[in-house]
């Protein structure tokens, strides 16, 4: 654990995807334990679970299993979210499960990652569920991916084993959206290249996991140019004090926000100058994503949640027509005529299935066009009519305005996400 | 006017803070009748700050509630009205000795105040309507917490169910509610430990004077140090002595555990935590310590 104060330090979020096999429990375990973030206590229930199972080991995995019936069962069935902390850096994992029907929770896992963590057992080499994990890690537009070829201890450290599986993933990568990828050879169980170089494999000269995951730089993913301020809640105090108070809180999700910058607010229209920008008590000269703080404007324009603040001369298209990727999450498929409830930013509506164009084959990327209707934990290109204009970009640009969750209007329960390739 | 990063880099901390902000004012546009859950203990006073903040300089748009075992710690209690009086928010005490006498718990003799708050809880939720209650509940303290949601959902029974979790993507929410069900809301969700008290050091805001190292009359039982007090009878072979001690965490004090500690300022108890070795609630909370699946089994039936 770090003497370094938490002020100092920056945030990794990141996602890992892989099934128990590939050793994904023990990796986590190993990074908790390696990184001095676990417990005595837990150590020591893992150790007394493990020799109560008969193990001759400490099973690592036990850490991270979190309920009863998954313990029961071996399995992980939910997203669980774990962290840990190096003098320099934060990191939030994300810990999905691998198997098939569990899409929906690597697609939650990595909606909010910078960086998916993807591995493969050497000894099988790419299957069609690491295959899957790295598309839908594209998909998401996970900005930085990591191969962690695991088990190399059962293929003797062999660099031949690595360079087959590093040159088919690379080759498979390059129809992906993938704008950095590192291959890391590993033994979780045996720590080799995890946090400490592995002397067992002097042909690999790259970085350690730990080492990548500390310095990979996530500060440049964000987007600085395009102002995106989705307007959350109207903080009208109303007191004497404060009497013409009137701001707009919000999460910037995009650009830059400064006093004196020229804005306009959609979907109205109106343009007005900010004149300042709040942080609590205090007032300052810059916002910038993913900061939350309250925008005042010059002028008294009528600005409501929902609304969007942006540049005059850089703003979305308010649009009704979406055409997006939507993964679908629940039983009942999702089929053309549907209505369902739709929340993107700060804005909620309806929203009408007009056509279901494609179903994304997410282990062949092929296009399944014969298609009429989205499974559970399938992918597909979906056409949208809301009720409203939605005020968005296109997902690749920005992951926040990009990006929508679809809600069944009668059970209530969140049933799909969508990520936007335009809107018109 | 303050000047921001130039890099337009945030620290960990500050982004910490901007989320539990978003969250704050997602539940309190959207939501009908929030509450906030607050004990006195620090995670809850790092909550009341975040409301603070997320709302200023208009007062927070909800009341507070606090669930009163009637064997809180009286420090507590008194830095729980200094903040309430501070932000002028209303207070709404749920006291379990009431729910007790009005039949709503059943005290006998051998449920612990901790469980018995389970049903008090939600009855103080259902009176007032409330349709979504904060609470400071974080995902690094438990491996049952480890999987809740932000916003997780609870039938018309107050129920927690882990497999029908709904996904929760991007920093998208949703708060869809049918008759008799709310919202549980745990805003500071991703913060560890080290932050809440890094955060409390950066703010410099009042918390419970436990939390500090002081002289205590002390007696040790299952492996912990608990407070001497009319409420925790001592048991045979349990002897009361006098020591440097200080709190982790504050709840009922008949199962609140002390540590040993000569902490007595923020940045002492920072270095402390970052180098302990056992987890607070490990430490410190006999109500985790039955099993394995203890705080699983008290999240389903509506605990905080």
């Amino acid at each position: 654990m770090a003497t370094v104060k938490s002020e100092q330090m920056d945030l990794l979020r990141f996602a890992t995807a892989g099934s128990v096999d590939d050793g994904k429990s023990t990796l986590i375990g190993r990074l908790l334990l390696d990184s001095k973030s676990i417990f005595e206590d837990q150590l020591e229930a893992v150790e007394a679970t493990s020799q109560s199972k008969g193990y001759d080991y400490t099973d690592l995995a036990l850490l991270t299993d979190g309920l009863r019936s998954e313990r029961e069962q071996g399995i992980t069935i939910d997203v669980a979210y774990r962290y840990f902390a190096t003098p320099t850096r934060k990191f939030i994992i994300a810990d999905t499960p691998g198997h098939v029907q569990y899409t929906r929770n690597m697609v939650t896992g990595a909606s909010t990652a910078d960086l998916g963590l993807v591995l493969v057992d050497a000894r099988q080499g790419l299957t069609e569920q690491s295959r899957r994990h790295a598309v839908i890690l594209s998909l998401l537009r996970v900005p930085h991916l990591v191969l962690a070829v695991n088990k190399m201890d059962l293929v003797n450290f062999s660099e031949e084993v690595y360079e087959k599986i590093h040159a088919e993933f690379a080759a498979f990568a390059t129809k992906l959206n993938i704008p950095d990828l590192e291959v890391i050879p590993i033994s979780a169980l045996q720590g080799d290249n995890v946090v400490n170089r592995s002397e067992n494999m002097p042909w690999y000269s790259g970085p350690t996991l730990m080492h990548h995951l500390e310095h990979v730089h996530v500060a440049s993913d964000r987007d600085l140019v395009d102002v995106r301020f989705p307007v959350q809640y109207v903080v009208r105090p109303k007191s004497d004090e404060h009497h013409d108070y009137r701001g707009y809180g919000g999460m910037v999700a995009g650009g830059v926000l400064k006093p004196g910058d020229e804005v306009v607010v959609l979907p109205s229209g109106m343009t007005s100058k900010i004149a300042a920008i709040d942080l609590f008590d205090r007032e300052i000269t810059e916002a910038f994503p993913p900061m939350s703080v309250t925008v005042r404007l010059e002028d008294d324009v009528d600005v409501s949640r929902g609304d969007m603040i942006a540049r005059v001369r850089n703003a979305p298209k308010p649009s009704q027509d979406i055409d997006a990727m939507i993964c679908w999450m629940t039983n009942e498929p999702l089929r053309p005529r549907q209505k369902l409830a739709i929340k993107h930013t700060t804005r909620s509506a309806r929203a009408l299935v007009k056509d279901i164009q494609y179903r994304l084959d997410v282990n062949t990327l092929h296009r399944d066009q014969e298609t009429k209707e989205l499974g559970v934990n399938e992918i597909g290109r979906v056409q949208l009519r809301t009720t409203v204009p939605l005020l968005c970009d296109p997902y690749s640009k920005n992951r926040t305005t990009g990006s929508f969750i679809l809600i069944d209007e009668a059970t209530g329960v969140t049933v799909g996400a969508g990520m936007i390739n335009s809107g018109s | 006017m303050t000047q921001t990063h130039t890099d337009y880099r945030l620290s960990q901390l500050d982004q910490l803070e901007a989320e539990s902000i978003h969250i704050f004012r997602e539940v309190a546009a959207e939501f009908e009748k929030p509450v906030l859950m607050f004990s006195g203990g620090k995670d809850s006073i790092v909550m009341m700050r975040l409301a603070e903040k997320a709302f200023y300089p208009a007062k927070i748009p909800f009341p507070v509630l606090q669930v009163d075992t009637g064997y809180d710690f009286p420090e507590v209690l008194s830095t729980r009205d200094n903040w309430v009086n501070r932000l002028g928010v209303r207070l709404i005490v749920a006291s379990v000795e009431d729910a007790i006498r009005d039949g709503i718990v059943i005290d006998d003799g051998k449920t612990s105040r901790n469980r018995l708050q389970i049903g008090t809880l939600l009855n103080a939720l259902e009176e007032g309507g409330f349709t979504a209650a904060f609470g400071g509940g974080r995902r690094d303290e438990e491996k049952a917490r480890a999987k809740e949601r932000v916003y997780s959902h609870r039938d018309e029974f107050g129920q927690w169910d882990p497999k029908m979790q709904r996904p929760e993507l991007w920093s998208l929410y949703n708060g869809r509610l049918h008759e008799g069900e709310h919202m549980r809301i745990f805003p500071i969700s991703n913060w560890t430990e080290l932050d809440i008290w890094d955060y409390i050091g950066r703010e410099g805001i009042e918390i419970p004077t436990i939390y500090f190292s002081h002289q205590r009359r002390v007696f040790k039982r299952d492996g912990m140090l608990l407070s001497e007090s009319e409420h925790n009878p001592l048991r045979s072979g349990e002897t009361v002595e006098e020591r440097t001690i200080r709190f982790r965490t504050v709840g009922d004090l008949t199962l609140t555990g002390c540590v040993e500690s000569t902490a007595s300022t923020i940045d002492e108890i920072i270095d402390e935590v970052a180098v302990a070795r056992v987890t607070e609630r490990g430490a410190t909370r006999g109500d985790d310590r039955f099993s394995e699946a203890a705080m699983e089994d008290r999240k389903k039936e509506g605990y905080f």
